[in-house]
């Protein structure tokens, strides 16, 4: 629980901090001429291993750093943590802190059926930031005693069971139960204290399971997350997943009991406080929003469409302690072809196996760079599949078809469709880190191959984990800093979806940019064209696609839309969708040779000594 | 001095004490892990309701019970019509549920050992868990490796860092020995060392493809030391062919005769962890490099390389600028010059080079 040592209208300093796995990085924001701003940012490595084993000496190493560049102490002389409040010389107003060291938030999911409560209890853990170890059902396709094996050798944070709707099945829901605790599951962190389990199942089962549970595990009972079938109510499981996560799993953590004595607001898992800045940036515009977090270990991705948040994580996929799990994944074809000169598949297979024995290190030549992010493209690709898997309609539920749906026999599971995506946001060191934000920009591009008019945003230095748990109790300030300094607005993609031949006609887009100035581009198809529009500028656009294409308003209609302005610019892509790519690979190089050229993305010359 | 920790993974019974004198093979603590659970459907194989089950169990909680013995037995019309419920394992009775009619047989208990792995003494006892033993050792760190704990004499079968290590090398008098190979191991090398009994291959490098046919999956995460391949593989510099560091080339033959303790293990994630070579010996003691580590880089410190374009490289740091600098990749790093071992001075990001330990 939050408490504030000062009401938020006298706050004058703020820091967050978020200790990952191998860095703590503190956030250090002012609010200057009544306006919350980001001052500076401090790091320093995790001591969550041996030898130091106490995190808090990472986060007084990170916070130390602001104060040197600062001038402004922070830490208390005795060393007992953080002044709070500021005492008009020294300490900050508030601290809050997410957390993702040893591993983050682990989890075992089980329900009744796969693709409903199973469904329903695997959202609801990720929606709570955890990484799902395994999701355990009725109808998983393993035996009781694979299961059980399986149970046995996951050492879990936490167990979220969820089963059968209110007052439906119980015999079902109560054999899934006695599995597990059949399967004596031991929590990660030691063997001294009983595993947290959060039955979130068929509420007339309560009594059984509290006989059955209560003796050995740490049991906490909520609402049903699927009461009905017609409905999916998370939020009180994911809430007891954030205070189970507080009270059993942080506090055997090393230093956490110490952390969570400093902090002013829960301790947060790293992805739950990224997810609610993604949901910040679509409760602010209204609009529907697709996120990432592209880690060196994980991909994290975020969608929030019509008001329903969804998170999905890929626990493997990354861009260096994970990298070559891309490349398991994807196939080392696919990163290949996104690169355009000539490299050895043995050469680019050995470079990233080097990459991930060696995770810390970072691109220095061109053509390491270019490796690098044709795997970004790859990483993110899977992870927007994933996610698909994720974000679905709920199933169990009759289907209202109409006479139109007779002609189109499957149903699609996702509604995460490109067309109704306004908002694409990423975060994460390969993004940030690109030498020019047109990269960044176009990975994604690439990556999610976003349809319509999409607006584009970028994390500038880390900090969406940090202002996503501070907008869970002074949502004023999180939003002055989010929205001046940590998104970067890269620009507009305006991109119709649609196929034809090369050199057909695909799109005409008129241009009224703030100065008066008109642009007017006639576009074919496998085209694509950069516009300057700086930053915090907008302007009015007329785009008219050909027939066969779609800008959200059906082949051919055009659309009149005023457009957003960033550091990239604003992407006229023709290419259609999907992105065509030659499959020979010497025609696929010179594709890509066009496009790289036609959007500057990287240094010229080098690029031709390359190729 | 190398201390290694030797742990059970749950509480037991530890078998040594502080002082004594270990070998390889000495059992160090000992516990048991709770057997398997084996989930009888009772009242569904009778064909009752759950509530209906308790009459029928021959057996209630507690109770020990063979294979094949029987749990609960059934009978109707007169004995005309028969139900029996065997057990499928040895084990005891550990629940009987009434909301499912399922009973819940225990398996008997699995015993888990650990050794001590390398030979010396014990040093301090961690009770119910293990133990510290500590040895007067070299010690070398891999930075990749595969297959478990292991240990065999060490042979040196190439006559340079730099020559790879091909099947022609490999001979049956080999067998139990920690095979010593230059740049390279070909994938004809490694099968002939797992056929002739080999016990850990050392190299420089390998090539990515070769391991992925040797293990028979592609490495996805590193997290390695199951693999059941019949050895144990350490690669000291990385994947493809890559020259082993000549220093330590020159230990590992300054110790060829002498017996090692290998592990393959590898998790590169929060707590990492790397392959390793303890070579147990009685010469003198060699003064540890924490000191010259935890003082960072300074000029003069010697560095390789590891990444592109000079991976591989030896040199030492000769200028440290403070203020970032751009390089190739457009990249604003911090960076360091280093003076290469043919002469050439080549500017690098500080995150690209590794302290090389002297």
């Amino acid at each position: 629980m939050a408490t504030l040592r000062k009401p938020t209208e006298q706050m004058q300093f703020i820091l967050a901090t978020d200790v990952g796995s191998t860095t703590t990085k503190s956030r250090f924001f002012h609010r200057k001429e009544g306006e919350w701003r980001f001052l500076v940012a401090g790091e320093a490595p995790t001591t969550v291993e041996a030898p130091y084993e106490d995190v808090t000496m990472g986060v007084q190493n990170a916070v130390r750093e602001v104060e040197e560049l600062t001038g402004h102490r922070i830490l208390a002389l005795d060393g007992s943590g953080i002044v709070i409040p500021y005492d008009g010389r020294v300490g900050v107003d508030l601290y809050c802190t997410t957390s993702s060291a040893g591993g983050g938030l682990q989890m075992m999911v089980a329900g009744l059926v796969k693709s409903m409560t199973a469904e329903s209890a695997n959202r609801a853990a990720l929606g709570a930031g955890a990484i799902v170890m395994d999701v355990i059902a009725k109808d998983d396709g393993r035996q009781a005693y694979q299961k059980i094996q399986r149970i046995r050798s996951l050492r879990p944070d936490m167990i979220l069971l969820a089963g059968g709707t209110d007052g439906g099945a119980s015999s079902h829901v109560m054999e899934i139960a006695e599995l597990i605790r059949a399967s004596e599951p031991k929590p990660r962190l030691g063997v001294g204290y009983d595993l947290p389990i959060v039955y979130a199942g068929n509420k007339a089962l309560r009594p059984q399971i509290k006989d059955l549970m209560s003796k050995d595990f740490a049991l906490d009972m909520v609402d049903n997350l699927r009461p009905v079938l017609e409905v999916e109510n998370t939020e009180p499981a994911r809430r007891a997943v954030h205070e189970l996560f507080m009270e059993h799993v942080m506090s055997h953590a090393p230093g956490y009991t110490k952390l969570m004595k400093w902090t002013d607001v829960d301790i947060m898992p790293t992805p739950a406080g990224e997810g609610m800045a993604m949901q910040l940036i679509a409760d602010t515009y209204k609009e529907n929003v697709l996120g990432v977090g592209l880690g060196g270990a994980t991909t994290n991705v975020y969608s929030v469409v019509d008001g329903r948040f969804v998170r999905s994580v890929s626990a493997n996929l990354g861009m260096s302690y994970s990298v070559t799990n891309v490349m398991k994944e994807a196939g080392i074809e696919n990163i290949m072809r996104w690169i355009p000169f000539n490299l050895e598949e043995e050469e680019v297979s050995s470079r990233l196996m080097n990459k991930m024995i060696r995770p810390t290190t970072i691109p220095q030549t061109l053509e390491d760079l270019i490796v690098e992010h044709s795997v970004a493209r790859e990483a993110l690709r899977l992870g927007l599949a994933h996610h698909r898997t994720i974000a679905t309609r709920l199933k169990g539920i009759q289907l209202e078809r109409t006479v139109a749906d007779m002609f189109d026999q499957a149903v699609e599971e996702t509604y995460v469709k490109m067309m109704i995506i306004d908002i694409i946001a990423g975060t994460g060191g390969l993004l940030s880190h690109a030498p020019r934000r047109i990269q960044s920009m176009f990975i994604l591009i690439d990556a999610w191959q976003p349809e319509g008019v999409t607006r584009m945003f970028q994390d500038s230095v880390f900090m969406m984990p940090h202002l996503g748990v501070l907008s869970t109790v002074y949502k004023d300030a999180a939003w002055s800093i989010f929205d001046k300094d940590c998104l970067v607005r890269l620009g507009t993609c305006i991109a119709p979806a649609g196929t034809a031949e090369p050199g057909k006609h695909v799109m005409k887009v008129r241009l009224e940019m703030p100065d008066g100035e008109t642009y007017e581009e006639d576009l074919s198809y496998g085209e694509i064209k950069l516009l300057p529009l700086p930053e915090r500028h907008d302007a009015k656009a007329v785009i008219t696609p050909a027939r066969g294409f779609d800008l959200g308003k059906g082949s051919g209609h055009a659309v009149e839309r005023t457009i957003m302005g960033g550091v990239a610019g604003v992407l006229l892509d023709a290419r259609g969708r999907p992105i065509p790519l030659p499959e020979e690979s010497s025609q696929s190089r010179e594709v890509l040779l066009n496009w790289f050229e036609a959007l500057d993305l990287y240094p010229e010359e080098k690029l031709k000594e390359l190729v | 001095m190398v201390d290694k920790i030797r742990r059970l993974p749950i509480f037991g019974e530890v078998f040594v004490k502080v002082g004594d004198a270990v070998a390889y093979d000495t059992t160090v603590a000992r516990t048991e892990i709770s057997g398997e659970p084996e989930i009888v459907k009772a009242a569904k194989i009778i064909g009752l309701e759950p509530d209906e089950l308790p009459p029928y169990l021959l057996k209630q909680i507690g109770d020990k019970v063979e294979e094949g013995e029987l749990i609960a037995y059934y009978t109707a019309f007169f004995g005309l019509m028969k139900k029996r419920v065997p057990s499928p394992i040895t084990g005891i009775i550990e629940a009987i549920s009434e909301v499912t009619g399922q009973v819940i047989i225990r398996g008997s208990p699995v015993p888990v050992e650990v050794d001590a792995y390398i030979p010396g003494k014990v040093v301090e006892v961690l009770p119910g868990e293990g133990a510290v033993i500590e040895t007067n050792a070299a010690f070398i760190q891999g930075i990749f490796g595969i297959g478990e704990e292991r240990h065999g004499k060490i042979h040196i079968a190439v006559d340079s860092s730099d020559e790879e290590l091909t099947a022609d090398h490999v001979k049956p008098e080999y067998k139990g020995d920690v095979l010593v190979g230059g740049s390279m191991v070909t994938m004809d090398a490694l099968k002939k060392s797992v056929d002739l009994g080999v016990s850990c291959v050392v190299v420089g490098g390998v090539r990515h493809d070769d391991l992925t046919t040797f293990i028979g999956e592609e490495i996805g995460v590193a997290i390695t030391g199951q693999e059941e391949v019949g050895i144990t593989l350490i690669v000291t510099e990385g994947f493809g062919r890559m020259r082993m560091s000549q220093r330590t080339f020159d230990l590992l033959k300054s110790f060829e005769g002498y017996q090692a303790s290998v592990n393959g293990a590898t998790q590169i994630r929060a707590g990492v962890l790397r392959p390793e070579i303890i070579i147990p010996h009685e010469q003198g003691l060699e003064r540890s490099t924490d000191g010259a580590l935890a003082s960072g880089m300074i000029p003069g410190t010697p560095v390789r390389i590891i990444r592109q374009p000079y991976f591989g490289a030896i040199g030492k740091v000769t200028f440290l600028p403070i203020e970032l600098q751009q390089v190739e990749s457009e990249s604003h790093v911090r960076v360091l010059d280093v003076e290469l071992d043919d002469g050439r001075v080549v500017t690098v990001p500080r995150a690209n080079v590794e302290i090389i330990e002297e």
